[in-house]
């Protein structure tokens, strides 16, 4: 022990920090890979529960043991090439879609404490990473070279910049509200209870953002560029064994992330509902957490209930509804801030 | 301040990192059989008609030019909603003047059609 103590007394000072950031960042990527893996299975379950089947109940008790097979089961499957395509792009886009979905993780505020790093702009960091996200999408498609994975990276290449921009806006209005671009200092504007959360006053951006975050990460209803019973499975088609699981994995890390961020921007993050005090015995991680479930439920529940949209009716609602209510309610703020009225909004 | 990034950028590469490693897992644990069928790419089991990289419709290609200048937008709004209790009424009311010219932008395309899937 003292040995090691020594050692890392000697170790350059920068080389601490470094290795005391890495070991953070295992500490955070580990619980996600964990709760991306039982995502697969809590929506499984819950949609089996909803169509009245059991879901997976063999592997472990109450198949809990299920996901830890999936991930085994994909690392011995072949990674398949196909002829025609363009292999360093072919690998290069299921990192381009895992990256941007795990770094993002590095600015959210679990606690007002529980903070990797606190940068002042991290919401735009945030925001600059998830579009980021969907270069994967369209380098899959293009480099797989098979039509149906063609068809999908376009399909929802269109769909995720059209929803993007609702959601720019829906932020703009929580920055009204805030007035600063931290994460942590916007929880933080929500201090004292569950009538000063944002999602109240602004509830219309709160509905916009928690929908485009839907269509953002392709999920049910909004899933024309998976669709299985039209194009099979969309860009990632030609992807197997851990190919695709890169794939997988990116798409629940950023379901888990727009959870996260619908709770620190409209949810008061970490904050208990009320200040009183059996509700702040509970400590604000496992708030934290509680919310993060609570909307990720949501997703689940989304899936087992709507049927697809078509693809025009999803570009309808982006552009034709979205944005505009967006944009009415940035006036609405920017002209309440002029009146007396503005405290609702702050 | 910019020592505040660097987690970020030790974050990204130890993402890559995990996405290096699922790869090199799968290609060293897995099999490694291609075969003229099964690297044919998916078409309903037939041979592939024709390339992939066909001509696409129009309209995506519209859809990102709208993207860009709707982005342009929002990056503007965003360090004016910043700093909105700060610069007064003078802040507020030219920002929504400069939101009115982009209204009737959108107002526009949006008689003209660029909006519509049918």
């Amino acid at each position: 022990m003292d040995s090691i103590l020594s050692l890392w007394a000697w170790l350059p000072i920068w080389l601490q920090s470094v290795i005391i950031d890495l070991l953070l960042i295992v500490a955070i990527m580990v619980p996600l890979i964990l709760g991306v893996a039982y995502m697969t299975y809590a929506e499984r379950k819950v949609i089996a529960f909803m169509h009245v089947r059991m879901g997976p109940n063999r592997v472990g008790w109450r198949g809990l043991l299920q996901p830890i097979a999936d991930t085994l089961k994909l690392i011995f499957k072949e990674i398949i090439f196909p002829k025609n395509s363009n292999s360093y792009l072919f690998l290069i886009a299921p990192m381009l879609s895992l990256g941007p979905a795990f770094a993002a993780w590095a600015v959210i505020p679990f606690t007002d404490q529980l903070v990797l790093t606190n940068i002042d702009a991290s919401l735009l960091y945030v925001l600059a990473l998830s579009s980021v996200g969907v270069y994967g999408i369209i380098i899959a498609g293009w480099a797989s070279n098979s039509k149906y994975a063609f068809i999908s990276a376009m399909r929802s290449g269109a769909q995720m910049i059209s929803y993007e921009i609702a959601m720019g806006f829906a932020l703009v209005g929580v920055l009204m509200a805030a007035g600063s671009l931290n994460l942590k200092e916007i929880a933080l504007a929500q201090e004292g209870g569950i009538h000063q959360w944002f999602f109240l006053p602004l509830f219309p951006l709160f509905i916009v953002y928690f929908v485009s975050g839907v269509a953002e990460t392709n999920r049910l209803p909004f899933d024309v560029a998976e669709g299985e019973s039209e194009i099979v499975a969309g860009f990632h088609v030609e992807y197997s064994g851990t190919a695709f699981a890169l794939f997988f994995l990116a798409e629940y890390a950023n379901m888990i992330l727009i959870a996260a961020l619908t709770v620190i921007l409209f949810l008061g993050g970490w904050m208990a509902p009320f200040p009183i005090i059996p509700f702040t015995l509970i400590p604000p991680i496992a708030w934290f957490l509680i919310k993060v479930c609570g909307v990720l439920f949501f997703f689940l529940w989304f899936r087992a209930s709507f049927p697809r949209y078509r693809y025009d009716q999803i570009m309808r609602l982006g552009w034709k509804v979205f944005i505009p209510v967006t944009i009415v309610w940035i006036v609405v703020i920017a002209v309440a801030k002029l009146t007396p009225l503005g405290f609702i909004f702050s | 301040m910019l020592e505040n990034y660097v987690p970020i950028i030790l974050f990204m590469s130890l993402a890559l990192g995990l996405a290096v490693l699922l790869l090199v897992l799968g290609r060293a644990l897995g099999p490694h059989k291609p075969s003229q069928a099964k690297s044919s790419p998916y078409e309903c089991g037939f041979e592939a008609f024709e390339d992939a990289r066909m001509k696409f419709d129009v309209r995506f290609y519209l859809v990102a030019i709208l993207f860009i200048l709707f982005d342009l937008e929002i990056a503007f709004l965003f360090p004016w909603a910043v700093v909105m209790d700060e610069i007064g009424t003078f802040g507020i009311v030219s920002m929504l003047i400069f939101l009115g010219v982009l209204v009737v932008g959108f107002i526009y395309e949006w008689k003209k059609g660029a909006l519509e899937w049918e």
